[in-house]
């Protein structure tokens, strides 16, 4: 009797202990409501790359990842009630996945001393870590991806765009309005001429956007879009017969959801690149051993080698190589949401550091510090193949004009900061 | 002719076909409404439902095939099988029959007699019970949509226009179908219940239940037989809007389109639907066309919501909607 209530008293201390270290990484993912279909490879890919650090290195650095997923379903209210009902479980770092939540949770995780990380979405001028000490949006922002797009056209135009015309499509949301003031910036620079398309929510009608463009015949079209905006848009250009090539979306605008259900009628068609696409990658053969062979991938496990499942694995490593570094810095594996904000703020990935995770030519080099919270600012090009369906790179990393970006960075992030009081560090 | 002139009539002629495609929408409220006296929230969702049916069908998916494979840890997900179109089609019928039969025995013959509000909430209910049990049944994902229905400009129009005025019109050959397809589909709804004895029964469950019942119509059998009209229109619906776009979870936003169209064509009216469509479309185009270029664009919701609302302040019954007199 003694020694079963010695047992029990052992196992009620046991219980009422503090609990095995593990780094929480909560996923605020969408699977259910108008764009699943986009939110579940990147969910996917978040999560698979954290399984597969769990199964292959027992986690990072010794401390296994635990995945709290909560789903959002693209809902900023949802989203901020993820945030609330998992920050208390010691969460690391938030990838909202949406330019909505992520405005929300800016001050709230700034107060809060959890780190923000919006990769290539979210508030761009939180690129100025001198202002937005919690906030992270590298390796490149929307203003990054408007002049990235710009670039390329200069390229393609022998450096010369002046008095050509170039229509921005864009969804009629923040998100969508984000690139106009950067576009308006290059057109005086550059000297061609802009014309705006707004296209209300959710995009499934487009047709007084199209005959627009079919009147006015702009040389490029640039889209912001997101979900079925993306797909209607790409039809309708196939259908006026818009040249594919002159068409570019943003890298959200980039996957094989925009393009497959157009058919023959999207081949051509143009998107940048925050990470290249495809599964030639040598950290898939690991992803196979360990994760997908023993039946542990998230969702159904059909989603792999696609773009977003690409962009969610890649989102992933930036915040397991942030740990990594949090734990170098302060020299202690289970870590902190401030050692983790520390972590991102010494982020530097080369390529040798991409090659030796599995991911050779995946993603551009870059260093974040104290004043840069935005990277490099790079992207790439890609084109759709409609007979072959799949994406080919047709550029090598683009820088954006910092000369321009850098200055509107300073203007809003200047703007923010006088508004909420905030006083510049880094100094 | 001057240029303007030129893009608006263009203009005009692509607001009247977008005008059929929400009206194809608007015509399945317009059945269960006129017979029931429920505005189905739901028929949106039921379009993306019996497209994505058909497309699973067609394509041979397994459905549930993400919850088999998680519960029995197998990996099916297709028979390997292709079917074709109109095969297909028939199928996602029947599935859209039995759906009716469903929403009738679980949810609507337990609801008689109580308030129309009550109703109308049942369906928002049965609006998210469909939303999750068709991403269970056949995936979340984007289906491409191809039934045959031919889709890009229409080159005659194109070069004909260009002889006539030096400008080439724009007119998709999808929306030529889909305006022949809601043609056929309005004169095959009206023969329906003008000239069939089912046709008249549901008119009669429509006027009064009560006396219905009284000559001996199974308010069950017409009820049944209304939601299945309704999923054969949600089916025609989903199909024309799934191939302009793709088979996912925005066709049940679609629902958007045909509320003010309903406010305006009325709800209890079949050639209302399509009347009303056709002026929310050339309404939304024209207005884009004119003043959206002034405001910053994208004026084609707030349009016709607005319009709507003109119509319910000066006749909320609608173009042809029956006027309701309350005897105290």
């Amino acid at each position: 009797m003694k020694m079963k209530l010695a047992t029990l008293a052992l196992g009620a201390v046991m219980a009422a202990g503090p609990a095995l270290a593990d780094l929480v990484m909560p996923s605020l993912s969408y699977r259910t409501g108008p764009y699943a279909a986009n939110g579940i490879p990147f969910a996917d890919g978040y999560a698979d790359y954290f399984t597969l650090l769990n199964e292959r290195d027992g986690g990072i650095g010794g401390v296994p990842v635990r995945l709290l997923e909560c789903e959002t379903g693209y809902n900023t209210e949802k989203g901020v009630e993820c945030y609330e009902s998992t920050k208390g479980e010691g969460a690391l770092v938030y990838q909202p996945l949406s330019t909505g939540i992520t405005y929300q949770l800016i001050p709230k995780g700034t107060a809060d001393g959890i780190p923000i990380h919006s990769m290539g979405y979210g508030r761009t001028s939180a690129k100025n870590g001198k202002v937005f000490s919690h906030v992270f949006n590298y390796p490149a922002n929307y203003w990054d991806g408007a002049s990235i797009a710009i670039k390329h056209i200069l390229d393609v135009n022998g450096g010369d765009i002046n008095g050509k015309k170039v229509a921005l499509v864009y969804h009629n949301s923040a998100y969508g309005k984000e690139p106009i003031r950067t576009l308006e910036e290059l057109a005086n620079k550059h000297g061609y001429e802009l014309s705006l398309l707004p296209v209300d929510h959710p995009g499934q009608e487009q047709k007084s956007q199209w005959l627009q463009i079919r009147r006015e015949k702009p040389d490029y079209v640039l889209m912001w879009g997101w979900g079925v905006m993306n797909q209607v848009a790409i039809q309708e250009a196939a259908n006026i017969r818009f040249p594919m090539e002159n068409f570019i979306g943003i890298w959200w605008s980039g996957s094989e959801n925009d393009v497959l259900p157009v058919g023959d009628g999207a081949d051509g068609y143009k998107a940048l690149a925050l990470a290249n696409p495809g599964g030639d990658y040598p950290i898939y053969a690991d992803l196979q051993k360990h994760v997908y062979d023993s039946g542990k991938a998230a969702g159904a496990g059909d989603q792999m080698n696609t773009v977003l499942y690409n962009r969610g694995m890649y989102a992933a490593l930036l915040a397991s190589e942030a740990v990594k570094k949090a734990q170098e810095i302060h020299g202690e594996a289970d870590i902190t949401p401030a050692m983790m904000r520390d972590g991102m703020e010494a982020l530097s990935l080369s390529e040798e550091d991409m090659a030796a995770l599995g991911l050779p030519d995946f993603g551009p080099a870059f260093t974040v510090t104290c004043e840069n919270h935005g990277g490099g600012g790079l992207g790439k090009v890609q084109q759709w193949d409609a007979k072959a369906e799949k994406w080919s790179v047709i550029t090598d990393w683009i820088e954006s004009d910092k000369s321009v970006i850098d200055r509107l960075v300073a203007e809003d992030s200047a703007a923010f900061a006088a508004e909420n009081n905030i006083q510049e560090r880094c100094n | 002719m001057p240029d303007q002139l030129l893009y608006a009539m263009e203009v005009t002629l692509n607001g009247l076909m977008a005008g059929v495609l929400y009206a194809l929408v608007a015509l399945g409220f317009v059945l269960i409404f006129k017979a029931s006296g429920i505005f189905n929230f739901a028929q949106g969702v039921m379009a993306l439902f019996a497209a994505a049916t058909l497309v699973g069908i067609m394509d041979g998916q397994v459905p549930f095939s993400h919850l088999i494979n998680a519960i029995l840890g197998t990996k099916v997900h297709h028979f390997g099988w292709h079917i074709p179109a109109i095969a297909g089609i028939l199928m996602a019928i029947v599935v859209m029959v039995f759906l009716a039969w469903a929403v009738q025995y679980f949810v609507m013959r337990h609801l008689v007699n109580q308030e129309p509000i009550i109703l109308f909430m049942a369906t928002i209910g049965l609006a998210y019970f469909l939303e999750g049990f068709s991403d269970l049944m056949w995936g979340s994902e984007i289906k491409k949509l191809d039934v045959g229905l031919p889709q890009g400009i229409n080159i005659w129009i194109d070069e004909t226009t260009y002889g006539w005025f030096g400008y080439g019109f724009f007119i998709d050959n999808l929306d030529i179908v889909a305006t022949i397809i809601a043609a056929l589909l309005v004169v095959a709804l009206v023969a329906f219940s003008q000239y069939t004895k089912q046709g008249r029964a549901m008119r009669a469950v429509a006027d009064d239940h009560q006396a219905a019942l009284s000559v001996g119509i199974s308010l069950n059998f017409i009820w049944v037989l209304v939601w299945s009209l309704a999923g054969f229109v949600a089916l025609v619906a989903g199909i024309v809007w799934g191939t302009k776009s793709g088979v996912q979870f925005s066709l049940s936003l679609i629902a958007l389109k045909a509320l003010p169209v309903l406010m305006l064509g009325g709800f209890t009216s079949i050639p209302g639907a399509i009347i009303g469509g056709l002026i929310i479309g050339v309404g939304e185009k024209l207005f884009e066309f004119a003043i959206g270029p002034l405001v910053g664009g994208a004026t084609e919701n707030w349009f016709a919501y607005v319009l709507a609302l003109i119509f319910l302040v000066f006749r909320p019954q609608g173009l042809f909607g029956e006027k309701i007199i309350e005897r105290v």
